[in-house]
Formats: C-alpha cells, sequence, structure tokens
C-alpha cells in the first residue's frame, strides 16, 4: 500500500486532531524535510516488504486531553474508595507534599538512566543519598540503586548467593508465612540455575533455631527469612539463626523494609548477608503493587551484585562527582554473563523513597516505626476485648500489622467493607488488620465497626 | 547554535558540587523506650536532620544539574526518549488510583478495566491475541516470554532438548541476559554484510535444540529484518519460537506488527513506545504478547471480562510470576492515558514522524552512517575519533548525545534516534551539534565536557576504588 500518507500537524481544536499533538513538526516543515532527505513521501521510508503490511486500523479512537482525562477519572470511580487496613508485605505511610512537588520536577521524572553523567549529577546524587540511607538502615556495606520489587530482589538475591557460594547445592528454605505470589517469583528466578525452594514451618509465626537445624543442611545455598514477616510479627531469633546458617555455608538473606529497620536491631549485625525487601514503603502511596526491590548485601559480593551502582569519583576540576560505577557486572557489558538481566529498574521510585526519608529524617523515620509497632499492639488489645474476637492470634511482637480470630472471617469482612473498611481475610476464621500514620484516625470507627459486626 | 551551559552549584567548603545531605547535618538519634526486648532494637541511627526549606532547595538545585526531555534533545538510539505528556501524571496522582494489591476484585473495577482496556489496546497494536502486563520492564518481558516459550517446549515433551536460544550478535545485553537466567545457553548469530540477520547462519544454528530466536524489527542498526519470513519459516520449520523484542516498535506503529511477521512471542517497551517517562532509569513496564497457541501459559494471574464484570483467574498452565503483584500499575495506566489520547491514527503518525526526523536528520549529518535505509534510528561512525569522546563534547553543545559504541558492527557507532518529538529547529541544532565535534580539534573531544556542571569523571578510579555511599566516603 504505496499511498500517499498526509502527514497531519498538530492542530489547534480536538475534533481536527487526527495525527500525534506531540509532534511538533508543521506542513511546511514535513515538506522540506522530505525535500532535504529527497523522498517525495514518508511512506517510501519505510521498507516493510508487503507481505508483512498493516493495511487496516487499530481501531483505537483518539480523544482531547479533557477526554481522556475524564474517561480514565469516570473508570477509576468504578474503584471503591474504603478505608485501607491492607497491608502483608504491601505498606505505604504518608508521603509528605515536598515528594511529589520535587519528583515530578521534569529534569528528573523526564531524564534517563545516568549514561552521561557529566549532565546527570542531580539524580545520581540522589541515587547515592538512596544507597548511603540504605547502608545506615541495613548495616551492609553495599546497597544498589534498585530492583523491581521485593519479589525480584529475593529472585536476584538466590541467584547471587548460587554464583558466591563455593560449595554446589541446590536448596532454597523460605519460610511458610511468604507471599505465595514472592515465593512464585522467586521460583522462576531459580528455576534456571536448577535450585529448588522448600518452605520452613514456623512456631507460632516465628522462625526458632530448632525448627532450622532441623531442616538445613550443606546442600543449602540460601536461606530466606522476614523480619517483620507477612503475618506483621517480628522474628525473634535472628542472631542464632544467622550463625546456623554460616556454619553450613549458607547465605542469610532477610525480607525488611526501610521505616522496620528504624526500629529493628540492623541486619549486619545480627549476621545477614542479604537484605531485600520494599523501600517505597517510604515514597509511595498504595500502587496496586508497584514496588521498589530494595538491595543490600556484604562487600564481599561487590563485584557479584545485581543491578546500578552509584560511586562517588572526581572529575576533570577534581571536584567529587557521581557516576555509575562497576558497569562491567551488567547485561549491557557482559550478557549472558551478567549478575543480572535488569536494565531499566525503579530509579525515580528510589528518588521518591529518598526524598520522603530525607523529610522524616532520623527522628521522624524512629518515630514513625515506633508508631507502627506501638499501634498494632493497641489496636489488637482493642478488638481483643470485643466478645467473639480474639487478637492478635500470635502471642508475639507486631509490627504495623497483626491477625484476628473470629468465627467467620469472610462474613466479618463482607461486613466490615460495608461499613466502609478494607481488612484481609487469611482464612475461614482469621483476618489481618493493618494500621499506620495513613489509617490512624480511623481505628475507633474500625473498633466500633467489628464491635457491631461481631456481635 | 543554541549553546547551553548547564547550572553548576559549586560549594568551596565542600569536596564538590551541592553538598551531601549528609555533610549538610547528620544526628544521631537514640532508639529508647520501644517496649521491645532490647536484643530486637537499635540503639541508633544515624542520618541527615534537615528542614522542609532546605531539602527543598537542595533537590531543586540537584535538579538542576540533570539533563531530561523538557531540557532539549535526548536522540539516544535504542532508547526512545520521546516527550512525556503532563495529563498522564495528573491521571496517574488520581486517589483512586491508590489501590492496596490485595483489593477484593469487586472493589477495583476500575483498575481491572484499564488493564483489561490495555490488554486488548497492545494486542491490536502488536497483532497479539493476549497481552500480560506483569513484567515490569523490557528485561522482565523477555525473562516471561523465554519463560513462556519454554513451558510450551516442555508441555510438548521437549523442554529438556530445546536448551537454545538465538540471539543475534547486535542484540540488545539484556536478551542474552534473560535467556541465560531462564538457564539457557545463548547462540549467537552474526549479521551479513548488509547488518541483517544471516540466513545461512540461522539455518546453521536452528535446529533440534532452538527454543527461540530473539529478534528486535527494526534491528539495532534501524533496519528493517526484510527476510523476516523465511526467518519464521526456518525457526518454526526447526520447532523453535519467534520472540520479538518490542524496544524498536516506535518504528513501525500503524505499519507492520509482529503478530503478522510470525513473532510468537514480543514485549512492548511501554517506557519507549508509549511515552511513559523513564524516571532516570525507571520504572517502565515490560508487558508481553503471545500467539492464541501459548495464551494458556501467560503469568498468573490475567484479567477477563464477564458481563461487564472484570476478574483475576489464573492460565491453565501459567508460568506463575514474574513480579510479586500486578507489574508497575501507574506506568501502565499512563501508557493507557498516551494511547487514549492518540489513538490509531496518532500512533502510525508518531512513527510517520519519528522514521522523518531520523532520516532528515542523517540527511543533514556528515558523518558516514553505514547501514541504510533505516527507520526510527541510525548509526553513524564518529570515523577516527572515539565515540565516547564525541559523545562528551556534544555535551558542551547543549545537547544529549546519542548511544555510544553499540551496535558493534559500526565502527565508534553513534546509535542516534531523535523520535517524533523534536522540530525541525531542534534537529537542525543537534545536526549543528554533530558537525561542531566533528570540526572541532581532537584535544576539544579529549577534554571535553567544559561546559556541564561536572566536567569529565574519573571512571577507572571510580570502579577501581568503589566509594558507594556517604559512609565509605568518610571512611576512605
Ligand atoms: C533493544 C532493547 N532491548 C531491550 C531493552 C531492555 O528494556 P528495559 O530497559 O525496559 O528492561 C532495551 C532497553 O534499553 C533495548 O534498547
Amino acid at each position: 500500500m504505496n499511498g500517499n500518507t498526509t502527514l497531519t500537524t498538530r492542530e489547534t481544536t480536538d475534533e481536527k486532531q487526527t495525527g500525534t499533538p506531540f509532534a511538533p513538526q508543521t506542513d511546511e516543515d514535513v515538506a522540506a524535510m522530505l525535500e532535504a532527505i529527497g523522498v517525495s513521501d514518508v511512506d517510501e521510508l519505510f521498507d516493510i516488504p508487503d507481505a508483512v503490511r498493516f493495511d487496516e486500523s487499530f481501531d483505537i479512537d483518539a480523544g482531547s486531553e479533557q477526554t481522556v482525562v475524564r474517561e480514565l477519572t469516570e473508570t477509576l470511580e468504578r474503584n471503591d474508595a474504603p478505608i485501607e487496613f491492607l497491608g502483608r508485605g504491601h505498606y505505604a505511610h504518608h508521603v509528605p507534599s515536598l515528594v511529589d512537588h520535587i519528583s515530578l520536577r521534569s529534569e528528573f521524572i523526564t531524564s534517563y538512566t545516568q549514561y552521561q553523567p557529566e549532565i546527570t549529577q542531580g539524580f545520581l546524587q540522589v541515587l547515592f543519598e538512596y544507597q548511603s540511607l540504605l547502608v545506615e538502615l541495613t548495616g551492609l556495606e553495599i546497597a544498589n540503586c534498585s530492583m523491581y520489587d521485593a519479589a525480584t530482589a529475593l529472585g536476584e538475591a538466590a541467584t547471587l548467593a548460587d554464583r558466591v557460594r563455593e560449595t554446589t547445592g541446590d536448596r532454597i528454605l523460605v519460610p511458610d508465612y511468604i507471599r505465595a505470589e514472592r515465593r512464585d517469583v522467586l521460583e522462576n528466578y531459580v528455576a534456571g540455575a536448577d535450585l529448588v525452594v522448600e518452605e520452613l514451618p514456623a512456631d507460632d509465626g516465628v522462625t526458632t533455631p530448632e525448627i532450622l537445624e532441623e531442616a538445613i543442611d550443606d546442600d543449602v545455598v540460601m536461606t530466606y527469612l522476614e523480619s517483620p514477616t507477612t503475618d506483621g510479627v517480628l522474628e525473634e531469633h535472628l542472631e542464632e539463626i544467622g550463625e546456623i546458617v554460616s556454619a553450613h555455608d549458607g547465605m542469610f538473606c532477610l525480607g525488611t523494609d526501610p521505616v522496620a529497620l528504624a526500629l529493628l536491631r540492623s541486619p549486619a549485625d545480627v549476621g545477614v548477608d542479604v537484605v531485600v525487601g520494599d523501600a517505597s514503603v517510604l515514597g509511595m502511596g498504595p500502587s496496586y503493587g508497584m514496588g521498589l526491590g530494595l538491595f543490600a548485601c556484604r562487600e564481599a559480593y561487590l563485584r557479584q551484585v545485581p543491578g546500578r551502582l552509584v560511586g562517588a569519583s572526581r572529575d576533570d576540576d577534581g571536584n567529587r562527582a557521581f557516576t555509575l560505577t562497576l558497569q562491567t557486572r551488567e547485561q549491557h557489558i557482559r550478557r549472558e554473563r551478567a549478575t543480572s538481566n535488569i536494565c531499566t529498574n525503579q530509579a525515580w521510585v528510589a528518588l521518591r523513597a529518598a526524598i520522603h526519608a530525607a523529610s522524616l529524617g532520623p527522628s521522624g523515620l524512629v518515630s514513625l516505626a515506633k508508631r507502627c509497632h506501638r499501634l498494632a499492639e493497641q489496636t489488637a488489645s482493642r478488638l481483643e476485648e470485643i466478645e467473639g474476637v480474639s487478637a492478635p492470634v500470635r502471642d508475639r511482637h507486631h509490627f504495623r500489622e497483626f491477625r484476628a480470630r473470629v468465627d467467620d472471617a469472610n462474613a466479618v469482612a463482607t461486613a466490615i467493607e460495608a461499613n466502609g473498611f478494607a481488612i484481609h481475610v487469611v482464612d475461614e476464621e482469621t483476618v489481618q488488620i493493618c494500621v499506620s500514620d495513613r489509617n490512624e484516625h480511623r481505628i475507633d470507627e474500625l473498633v466500633d465497626a467489628f464491635t457491631e459486626v461481631v456481635n | 547554535m543554541q549553546r547551553h551551559t548547564q547550572a553548576i552549584w559549586n560549594d568551596d567548603d565542600s569536596e564538590g558540587y551541592e553538598p551531601l545531605l549528609s555533610e549538610r547535618n547528620l544526628e544521631t538519634v537514640e532508639v529508647d523506650d520501644t517496649d521491645l526486648p532490647d536484643h530486637l532494637t537499635r540503639d541508633s541511627l544515624k542520618l541527615p536532620e534537615l528542614s522542609e526549606p532546605e531539602l527543598a532547595r537542595h533537590y531543586t538545585r540537584l535538579s538542576q544539574m540533570n539533563y531530561g526531555i523538557d531540557s532539549g534533545p535526548y536522540p539516544l538510539g535504542s532508547c526512545t526518549m520521546k516527550y512525556n505528556p503532563k495529563f498522564t501524571e495528573d491521571i496517574a496522582s488520581l486517589p483512586s488510583a491508590a489501590v492496596h494489591p490485595d483489593r477484593d476484585e469487586a472493589s477495583v473495577q476500575g483498575t481491572l478495566q484499564i488493564y483489561h482496556e490495555l490488554q486488548d489496546y497492545l494486542a491490536r497494536i502488536g497483532g497479539m491475541d493476549a497481552v500480560t502486563l506483569q513484567p515490569p520492564a523490557g528485561a522482565a518481558g523477555e525473562f516471561a516470554g523465554i519463560l513462556i516459550a519454554q513451558a510450551y517446549h516442555e508441555d510438548n515433551g521437549e523442554g529438556e532438548q530445546r536448551s537454545e536460544v538465538i540471539v543475534p550478535t547486535s542484540a540488545h545485553g539484556t536478551n542474552f541476559a534473560s535467556a541465560a537466567l531462564a538457564g539457557y545457553d545463548v547462540v549467537e548469530l552474526p549479521e551479513d554484510d548488509d547488518g541483517r540477520v544471516d540466513l545461512e547462519a540461522l539455518s546453521a544454528a536452528a535446529g533440534d535444540s532452538t527454543a527461540a530466536l530473539m529478534l528486535t524489527n527494526p534491528n539495532t542498526l534501524g533496519l528493517f529484518e526484510r527476510n523476516i519470513e523465511e526467518i519464521a519459516t526456518i525457526v518454526h520449520d526447526a520447532g523453535g519460537l519467534m520472540y520479538y523484542d518490542g524496544a524498536n516498535l516506535n518504528a513501525l506503529l500503524g505499519r507492520a506488527r509482529p503478530g503478522d511477521m510470525g513473532f510468537d512471542i514480543m514485549h512492548y517497551n511501554v517506557h519507549k513506545t508509549f511515552a511513559t517517562p523513564h524516571g532516570g532509569g525507571g520504572p517502565g513496564a515490560g508487558p508481553v504478547g503471545v500467539s492464541e497457541q501459548l495464551e494458556s501459559f501467560l503469568p498468573n494471574p490475567q484479567v477477563r471480562e464477564r458481563d461487564g464484570e472484570y476478574e483475576l483467574f489464573e492460565p491453565e498452565r501459567s508460568i506463575g510470576k514474574v513480579h510479586g503483584a500486578m507489574g508497575n500499575w501507574l506506568v501502565l495506566l499512563k501508557a493507557h492515558a498516551y494511547i487514549s489520547r492518540l489513538g490509531g491514527d496518532g500512533l502510525r503518525d508518531a512513527s510517520a514522524k519519528a522514521v522523518l526526523n531520523a532520516n532528515y536528520l542523517a540527511s543533514q549529518i556528515d558523518l558516514k552512517i553505514p547501514f541504510e535505509p533505516f527507520h526510527h534510528e541510525f548509526v553513524a561512525s564518529a570515523g577516527d575519533r572515539d565515540a565516547a569522546d564525541f559523545a562528551k563534547r556534544m555535551l558542551d553543545y547543549g545537547v544529549h548525545p546519542p548511544t555510544t559504541k553499540w551496535p558493534e558492527n559500526v565502527p565508534e557507532a553513534l546509535m542516534t534516534e531523535p523520535t517524533e518529538a523534536e522540530s525541525k529547529t531542534s534537529l537542525d541544532q543537534l545536526a549543528e551539534a554533530f558537525g561542531a565535534v566533528a570540526a572541532d580539534e581532537p584535544s576539544a573531544l579529549e577534554d571535553a565536557p567544559k561546559a556541564t556542571s561536572a566536567k569529565r569523571i574519573d571512571q577507572t578510579s571510580a570502579a577501581r576504588e568503589p566509594q558507594l555511599s556517604w559512609h565509605q566516603l568518610e571512611s576512605r
């Protein structure tokens, strides 16, 4: 179909729009450009054999900015707007306004990966500050500037373990409280290396040294635990567990998040080798699971780390300047021998998390973390007072969330939802409730709703 | 020529340009009164403590030392740095889009409807039968796609036997790495002298052990693989599948579809083709489309419609998951907004102008472009100049340089993709920058850049003595 395509220029009224409104060429420009190239029609520039040319239309309508905004706003209004008491590995806190205003500056959001560091010092420095934040929180020496999410970061940790471990082995241990989605992703990441994922049972929500001793042997490449766990419980024996893992020459990987870490003992201190998790608990509101893969590890693994690293160096004027570094680990140089296939990452989410953390400062971070712990324990005790509710189910320390036992979890959750609150149903008799600074002001109402619904 | 000098914030009291937050005010906060046992909690936390006005200034200054699409031309080949329409950010910021991933299907019908519509849009655009939106970037899409190919071969009892993935030498690094992550041996396929797939080499490489061929089309030289039908026949006859790397789809919108070319699996690069911002490296999204025979292997869950209601379901032989939730939802939402804004004709027009812009820019540049006819991008050679130095000098002329030193079949490659979003004036400015650098003394290239906030950065010592946090800066 070598027909004459008229290149339509940007129109000022929407009814007339047939081309893209985001290309600036005028009709005169197009004519001059075609002439300079030496063709009479843009179709001549396409070297596509007839047999595979597409002659039809996609049958997708164009819309004005106003129309598209209205339509998508209306579609999104089909989402209910309950107050979410939801967590289980996906958390959000109040995001300071500064984060939106700064992160949406177009110099930041419309830039590419910093392959030309001399004109991208700004983003590089924020990523360097993000890495430093994670180094402080985890106690580990190295943090990369992001993986996709907690699940893929866990997958990357497992392939790292497989690469750095001196002896062979094919077992990966994960806790039974792990989110099924994370385990599924992990299984895909390790299948290529023929590793097998096995579950560790927990004792009332916590992993004990005895449980691990029972399961571990020298074939275990990596042991993964979470604290807080997907159930909201704080693990209590990480130090002993770290010793056991290390005695078997395995890697100890911990899933956690930067807010919890402001309160918890630093993972490096208890023998953790790699920390993964979702760092978008800072910087992002609920985003349907769009995350920020936290990845930090010991310096010994430096040359095997997946993902991008920002380092400090000097420029020709002798000033300190930042750049992506150790790129020989990465796919664009090492190809099939790269430490990961990741290219595009979650840099802008990391920028948001860094700004959020800076806004809180150390005192703000610590007090937010304390609040997450206190609120969970207090809310559980208040629910415990309601007849027909037993909370928390686990006699453990909690962070942000806890489980409660009721007669009929589905019925309770449905009735609670009718009151405008969303909570998790874990099984027929168990619900899970996540409290934080975002929903704190509605806890009284949630407790009232529980009282009403259960009685 | 319009010259550009980047903002420079230089602090005499600090080692660098804008001081690090840690250099401004680092405070140690004791962690006590926690009512948790001591062995569970930390003693203290040491981080920067600054007020909001100070932070606003810190980050604003940093943003002024950062170059984005809105700053000027950004012709990075293979990256499709097109304009990111602002209205899409407004939609992504709507409170109704802020939902938790464990919400009941019934209570997130709007979100699921948008997933469903976008799946459908992308299927039409790619000529595919079904689409998953789960992969969070192009490389994750490749990984998902290769896992789908693997599951298909396993289903046919050929999982063990088909242990190889064929990848052209000029392909992007992620193709090799994604295939390797899925456990495949990578077989490298040389290009012929025309810069396209060498059919004889392909015939020799394809066989009983071939799981898939991964191909970009137009390829990384911007050339359309004219023999695409024969390529597909060779691979299919050998029992392998055809994988399309969608990084270069911006060249073909509305003119050719991977599904019609014989591809069984493809990924879309939403942050390239569909104008979602690159965000300084991410987040993006890498949806994957498949032909009907592969639909049941798609990741879990998929979205389907029943009588106007949307629900999640697990495809029968699903590969499982490649992301902990439903991918980068807010990015997907922006892509939906962009496609809805342009419509089919707008997308076709975008490709036409992207190809027009690349060809016009090439016509105004006095460097050798060994491979033609190219589409949305071309690869010029810096000749006897070092391509990396050439790029550094371009920074002094106020433009972002092209991608350098890739693909390798062009010596000192300058891979250039202006996209449809550059005006003729801006392309002329770019061409002038190319010309000026080509005419500069060699020393000007070696000493460049001079007009940027930081001068040439020492990469060697950055890698030799890595300093990856402010802690390491202090201790070394
Ligand atoms: C040709 C090609 N393939 C694949 C990719 C990988 O995509 P992503 O960066 O989204 O993972 C890129 C992007 O840089 C590319 O240019």
